[in-house]
């Protein structure tokens, strides 16, 4: 460790400070004063309250954020350079890896670009199914958001609670894929199986106890002071200035602005279920949290109406090409034997072209970019992920405030950190 | 989606206002896109956003190994009121690839171009900020490139940072 001779400074020497060139510590000149001295307070990447490994570079004047710099990169995976790697329907798993709290988005978002390109009809119960699983695990991604907030904001308690019934919600992911989290139940064409019988009973149980649920965690948290105040009028953006950063999603709704994809173009038979879009009026961090509560309750709407209306019929396409054919066929049939082992061991190949396919996920868009060469690996695989632009929004949200709203607009940004990275 | 006839409208009035912007069209799927000009490119997307365009939804790098011009990043806009899509595509080589920056148009385009370069080194003229934003400052080469080999990475700890990432060869 070198000591200041004057001329170079501490921190130029350290070699700390040579392998981290990318982090610039400069920030807008605040004042002229002595009093106007500027500290910059490193937060993260390991750190409870930043959700994930994300590390915040924050120039205070006291408590007062000046400026801040999020860093990320540091779980960065390579999922879209592996992705090139596999066949089309090896590529579901990975990509279901990217943002881990959402993972039947990431994977409707890959398999509907898979299926546009390959200019597939999705039978209109499987169309259902996804749909069921999609808004199921928007409530599951939204009280993981609630419970790790309401940690964030001293509500420690609200914590359990939310993931009892997140655990309700995973039990029945492990009833019809067998896999609690990744579950790869969304393929090209369709979905894994159908539900098994007991899962519908189940799910209704869970969405007759759902609202009330959501009920009490509002009368926890919103009839708390001290959490009123650390939301209300912390972190205000127009949405102007969210639409110019890329922001979508519950942040924008927040705001104000009532765009949803899943009624602005509606995918999946979206357009066949009646519900609301929650909006809010400020765009503070009390409207973020108001809305994303308010999505659990419509959620549950769209969950009873395709329950209830759940159609007859296959649940993924019968397109031998694309889908496995059933396994006792394969005893029988020459044709389905040689579909079968084409399939597993090539894959199918996709026509040349290019898709994007955008969803609304729990976050806002989530498109997923693909294009094909002909071949039966896709040619790049790329993911718009909700987070990764949401995260743009983030300085604006928090500069001019104090260092411990910027803790409560993080909570309320909700980013996944395995989805900015990717 | 505007169907074909709408997208060919739209290429020929962006080439009667910007000469020689438009290198074609594709319509594939329903899918509308626009092969711009690189040099051209930021005057077309300003233009494309007078006329309704307004939201920049994705922007992604895209290797046509082995076709050239290899290197292509393209725009997905979005028009809120007819929730129209239309993606405009831009084409560089490898030996010089530079193109301009749209930060100035959309500041969210900033996140998306920093990955752009780091993944495929396409330089964005006039970005504010372009740095590595996924991969370490010290790395080398692009890793989304299709020629660049997919192999074990070394993990970075302190007994072997010195002959790491990249020198390790």
């Amino acid at each position: 460790m070198a000591v200041s001779d004057g001329t170079t400074t501490h921190r130029e020497r350290s070699e700390y400070r040579k392998r981290e060139e990318s982090v610039t510590l400069s920030s807008e000149p605040v004042g002229v004063e002595e009093t106007h001295e500027l500290m910059t307070l490193n937060i993260g990447p390991h750190h409870p309250a930043t959700h994930g490994v994300l590390r915040l570079l924050a120039t205070l004047e006291g408590e007062v954020v000046r400026d801040v710099q999020p860093i990320i990169g540091y779980v960065h995976t390579g999922i879209e350079k592996t992705a090139e790697d596999k066949a089309y329907w090896k590529v579901i798993p990975v990509v279901e890896r990217m943002d881990y709290l959402s993972y039947y988005f990431n994977a409707m978002a890959f398999c509907g670009a898979v299926e546009t390109l390959l200019g597939l009809d999705v039978p209109l119960r499987a169309q259902y199914l996804r749909v069921i699983h999609l808004e199921l695990n928007r409530i599951s991604s939204h009280l993981f958001w609630l419970a790790t907030s309401a940690v964030d904001l001293g509500a420690v308690s609200v914590f359990w609670y939310a993931l009892r019934e997140r655990e309700k919600i995973l039990d029945l992911f492990e009833m019809s894929s067998g896999q609690r989290m990744h579950t790869r139940y969304i393929q090209v064409g369709g979905v894994m199986e159908d539900i098994p019988r007991g899962f519908a009973p189940k799910l209704r149980e869970f969405l007759k106890i759902m609202p009330p649920r959501a009920d009490q965690y509002a009368d926890l948290l919103e009839k708390n002071q001290i959490l009123l105040e650390r939301l209300r009028g912390t972190g205000v953006v127009d949405q102007e200035t969210l639409l110019e950063l890329g922001v979508t999603g519950p942040l924008l709704r927040a705001a104000g602005n009532p765009w949803d994809l899943r009624k602005a173009a509606p995918y999946s038979s979206y357009d066949q279920f009646e519900f609301k879009i929650p909006v809010g009026t400020v765009g503070d961090n009390y409207d973020r949290f108001r809305v994303r509560m308010a999505e659990i309750y419509e959620s549950v709407k769209i969950l009873d109406q395709a329950l209830e209306g759940l159609p007859e019929g296959p649940f993924i396409t019968p397109d031998r090409k694309v889908a496995l054919p059933p396994r006792h066929e394969l005893a029988t049939s020459m044709e389905a034997l040689i579909h079968h082992f084409k399939l597993v061991t090539e894959g199918f190949r996709v026509p040349p072209g290019e898709a994007y396919y955008p969803i609304e996920g729990p976050r806002g868009e989530l498109g997923c970019f693909v294009r094909s060469d002909g071949s039966a690996k896709p040619a790049r695989v790329h993911m718009r992920d909700s987070s990764f632009s949401n995260l743009q929004a983030f300085a604006p949200m928090v500069t001019g405030g104090y260092i411990a709203d910027l803790i409560a607009t993080v909570a309320m940004l909700d980013p996944i950190l395995g989805g900015v990275d990717r | 989606m505007p169907d074909a006839t709408g997208l060919e409208l739209t290429a020929q009035e962006l080439q009667e206002a910007i000469p020689s912007s438009i290198l074609g069209t594709e319509f594939h799927r329903g899918r509308t896109a626009l092969v711009a000009e690189p040099g051209k490119v930021h005057d077309v997307l300003e233009r494309l956003r007078a006329k309704g365009y307004s939201f920049l939804a994705s922007l992604h790098g895209v290797d046509y190994y082995p076709d050239e011009p290899r290197l292509g990043v393209l725009y997905e806009l979005l028009d809120f009121k007819s929730v129209d899509r239309i993606s405009v595509k831009a084409r560089v080589s490898t030996d010089d690839p530079k193109i301009a920056s749209v930060v100035d148009i959309w500041a969210g385009a900033n996140f998306p171009e920093r990955e752009v370069y780091d993944m495929f080194g396409v330089v964005f003229e006039g970005h504010p900020d372009l740095r590595r934003i996924l991969m370490p400052e010290d790395y080398e080469g692009f890793p989304q490139r299709r020629d660049f080999p997919v192999g074990g990475e070394p993990v970075l700890f302190t007994f072997n940072e010195e002959n790491s990432y990249g020198k390790w060869q």
